[in-house]
């Protein structure tokens, strides 16, 4: 689906890709802002949890809010953090992360075809938004609106980023700040797994999705033996090939559709 | 862990996943990524997790184990998170049958 979206909003607006585009218009924004509020409820948990396991990890507040802020990727974050605390080497543990985002390429290559003309001065700060709720959102709205003006569809793309990314690093500030305060009893040790069930189980649909999703876990588990960090690629890499042959099989309608919907 | 190693995966990942989301909005101005590219990609969110998660869940201090609380718990986060696609659902599901889980003392 966002395949064809891309290739066909290339052709369309070959013209206009020439025509310069104001800066983000605050109408949109402010609709941006409003249209993120629900995903809040997600946002905040989660930063909450990564600010928490982050202290519990031995980091201070500087690096922890650090992390937040420089990287802004929180299953990435927490992904590096326990392949580092399995005592990995840092290598190991950014490139771990690195695989954990390579989703946002395709959230990129997505937001890209529908913004002809934006201005290199925008869109370097619009990609450090990136994340998974700003690419949904925005998609869906252009989908809705095709018509609305470029500036009024940039701004909501900035009113959903600076909202999240403003809330997300406000939660991961509470958590590192109260998160030791958090009974025991409430069993937090297995919040960063729970984390990683809720964001992937969503998107584990159909035969495709599902034997690729199959195949990483058991790989997995069965490469433990290896060293910290290397089993999670190769077993990644294992799935990513047994999810696109189980595809090519049942055709191209059998795989993942778009990103995550949190 | 060093505050070294620590630092370099604060600013390593920064700049990677920076690069990562910049990559087709900036560098490369809005190109089409090649269809298999594209089918190999949209995997990799469904492969990482469960490759994350199942020796976090299945293995202790190395070894394969069965805890009934996390397998518990897991499987309640997996199902709930499907049938109703949505994430915080699932971390609630998952986090309240794992205390109740730990709370009978399993």
């Amino acid at each position: 689906m966002v395949e064809r979206e891309i290739t066909s909003d290339d052709r369309d607006h070959v013209d206009m890709a020439t025509a310069p585009v104001g800066p983000p218009a605050r109408r949109g924004f402010v609709r941006g802002v409003l249209a993120s509020m629900p995903v809040w409820l997600a946002v905040v948990p989660f930063g909450v949890i990564f600010g928490t396991v982050a202290v519990d990890a031995g980091l201070d507040m500087v690096q922890v809010m650090a992390f937040t802020v420089i990287v802004t990727a929180g299953a990435s974050q927490l992904a590096a953090l326990q392949v580092l605390t399995d005592g990995a080497p840092a290598v190991l543990a950014v490139l771990t992360g690195a695989v954990v985002n390579l989703r946002m390429a395709m959230y990129s290559a997505s937001i890209a075809a529908a913004w002809p003309g934006v201005a290199m001065s925008w869109r370097i700060p619009a990609a450090w938004f990136l994340h998974d709720q700003a690419f949904a959102l925005s998609m869906r709205r252009y989908a809705d609106r095709p018509d609305e003006p470029m500036r009024d569809k940039l701004g909501f793309y900035f009113g959903v980023g600076m909202a999240t990314t403003t809330v997300w690093v406000i939660a991961t500030w509470v958590g590192a700040a109260f998160g030791q305060q958090i009974p025991e009893s409430w069993g937090l040790d297995f919040t960063v797994a729970a984390c990683f069930i809720a964001i992937a189980a969503p998107m584990i649909r159909g035969t495709a999705n599902i034997a690729a999703a199959t195949t990483a876990a058991v790989a997995s588990v069965m490469l433990v033996w290896l060293p910290a960090g290397v089993n999670l690629v190769v077993a990644a890499m294992l799935g990513i090939v047994i999810g696109m042959i189980v595809q090519a099989r049942l055709g191209p309608r059998d795989g993942p559709r778009d990103g995550p919907r949190s | 862990m060093s505050d070294i190693e620590l630092w370099t995966v604060i600013i390593g990942l920064g700049v990677v996943t920076y690069l990562i989301r910049f990559s087709f909005l900036g560098l490369l101005a809005g190109r089409a990524l090649p269809p298999l590219v594209m089918r190999a990609l949209a995997f990799v969110p469904v492969t990482v997790l469960p490759a994350l998660v199942a020796p976090m869940i299945l293995i202790n201090d190395g070894q394969l184990s069965a805890d009934p609380a996390r397998i518990v718990a897991g499987l309640t986060g997996l199902v709930t998170g499907a049938a109703f696609r949505n994430v915080f659902a699932a971390i609630l599901a998952a986090m309240v049958s794992y205390a109740l889980m730990r709370a009978g003392g399993l």
